[in-house]
């Protein structure tokens, strides 16, 4: 088991491997289908982001709402492949890592491949057992999306288990 | 005739809301517990170990046990005794309103389903009333995620269908949902009817407990074989593999058409969530 503190570089991720359990200590932004659609949207206009995806995590997560003395409420991961037909452009501008559950499309896996990126899972269908690893969270843009604004977490020891790797190596086959 | 008021009817809706979201069904969390003692493999065990302190950490925190609190499925058994005053879908859809709204659920449900501009809101639920006999009400909150649901399928089968042919279908609709909507399953069946009943059949056989045996033999055969084909499919909990992809199948039937064999299958997470009440 390895821990990773701090954000993902290009070089500690392609020393990752696929099924490879990874507890990481950092940020990671959320962002689900309409903030995804959005952000694409953006970009075709030739518009600036509301945040800089380069080098950052996105974590496919709409939490519930925060009860009284906790940071978040539960947020477990979504179905990572209704993200695939927007994952590839965030790829190319640098987006490193992506955090849900389940398969992705070969064009994804192509993309992680080609931009030595990585994608993780972590445990589905577990957001109260997630919630104790978040530390901070702050809204970042999207407000109005409610459950589906982007988020960031600061996360301490967060679950995650490498799915597909740098060199698109899949633990689905 | 018994008039049950709006207020009790509203209360019990609340309230199952809640515990549904938060209290793991005793069936679910019974076979989930014996997939984690017999599972040997290290990621696998690691799954189901993690999917049971979650069940734990959401009862004890009263957290949701998942943030994808459903769209909230209602069904009513209504005692042809029974009187309520005000229409009972309107009572229904502002009690779940007001059990997630005041209970930090998340508010899942978008409005405009084809331009999707509304902020997503907490209801309405979906609502099925079946009039029985009697003077009871019998309410049942199955809060539906919709990685599942996405997966869910019907196809209308000819009725010269072979066991085989239908058992085939089943499995195919498993292994396209594969590892994205929360396996292990739970997994609900439907056939015969129409093709709408088809799937209501399916999503009706996830309220029977999983851990009771079908009084028709023949039937509880097919369960068994199907789960064990479902099983040697090498999904796993989280998609990691392993013999755990499905824990529990259900089969409910109702009379068809000469014409036709309808099967549903609707897939649940291995957080399948509901609470109900007779009152």
């Amino acid at each position: 088991m390895k821990k990773l503190v701090g954000t993902l570089t290009k070089e500690n991720i392609r020393k990752l491997k696929p099924r490879q359990e990874v507890f990481f200590t950092g940020t990671i932004y959320t962002a689900r289908d309409q903030a995804h659609k959005r952000l694409i949207d953006l970009m075709e206009k030739g518009k600036p982001l509301p945040f800089d995806v380069k080098d950052k995590i996105i974590y496919y997560c709409g939490p519930t709402p925060a009860p009284k003395g906790k940071v978040v409420g539960s947020c477990g991961p979504t179905t990572s492949s209704r993200m695939d037909k927007f994952t590839p452009r965030l790829l190319d501008i640098g987006l490193l890592a992506a955090i849900g559950k389940g398969e992705r499309s070969p064009d994804v896996v192509k993309s992680i491949k080609k931009n030595r990126a990585v994608y993780f899972i972590t445990y589905a269908g577990c957001g109260a057992l997630l919630s104790d690893y978040v530390k901070k969270r702050k809204v970042v843009c999207f407000n109005d999306l409610g459950a589906e604004a982007v988020f960031a977490f600061e996360v301490k020891d967060f679950p995650l288990i490498v799915a597909i790797d740098s060199k698109g190596d899949n633990i689905y086959g | 005739m018994r008039t049950i008021s709006s207020k009790l009817i509203s209360k019990t809706v609340a309230e199952l809301s809640v515990k549904a979201n938060i209290e793991l069904r005793g069936d679910v969390l019974s076979l989930l517990n014996e997939a984690k003692r017999l599972e040997k493999t290290r990621l696998p065990a690691a799954a189901l170990l993690a999917i049971v302190k979650n069940a734990n950490v959401a009862l004890k925190e009263k957290l949701a046990i998942c943030q994808d609190t459903g769209m909230p499925v209602v069904f009513v058994e209504m005692g042809n005794n029974v009187h309520v005053k005000e229409n009972i879908t309107d009572i229904i859809n502002k009690a779940v309103k007001r059990g997630y709204s005041s209970n930090y659920l998340r508010a899942s449900i978008q409005k405009d389903p084809v331009f999707r501009n509304e902020k997503p809101a907490y209801s309405p639920a979906i609502v099925h009333i079946d009039i029985v006999k009697g003077n009871k009400l019998k309410i049942t909150v199955l809060p539906k995620g919709f990685g599942s649901e996405n997966k869910s399928k019907v196809k209308m089968l000819n009725p010269t269908a072979t066991l085989e042919e239908i058992e085939n279908f089943i499995v195919e609709s498993v292994k396209a949902a594969g590892a994205g909507a929360c396996p292990p399953y739970f997994i609900g069946v439907g056939i015969g009817g129409t093709q709408d009943f088809a799937g209501l059949l399916a999503k009706k056989a996830l309220l029977i407990p999983f851990t009771k045996l079908n009084k028709n033999k023949k039937l509880a055969l097919m369960q068994k074989r199907l789960i064990k084909k479902i099983n040697a499919l090498d999904i796993g909990p989280f998609g990691l593999g392993g013999k755990n992809t499905a824990l529990g199948l259900n089969i409910k039937t109702y009379p068809t058409h000469i014409a036709g064999m309808p099967v549903a299958v609707n897939i649940s997470c291995h957080a399948l969530r509901s609470a109900s009440v007779t009152i």
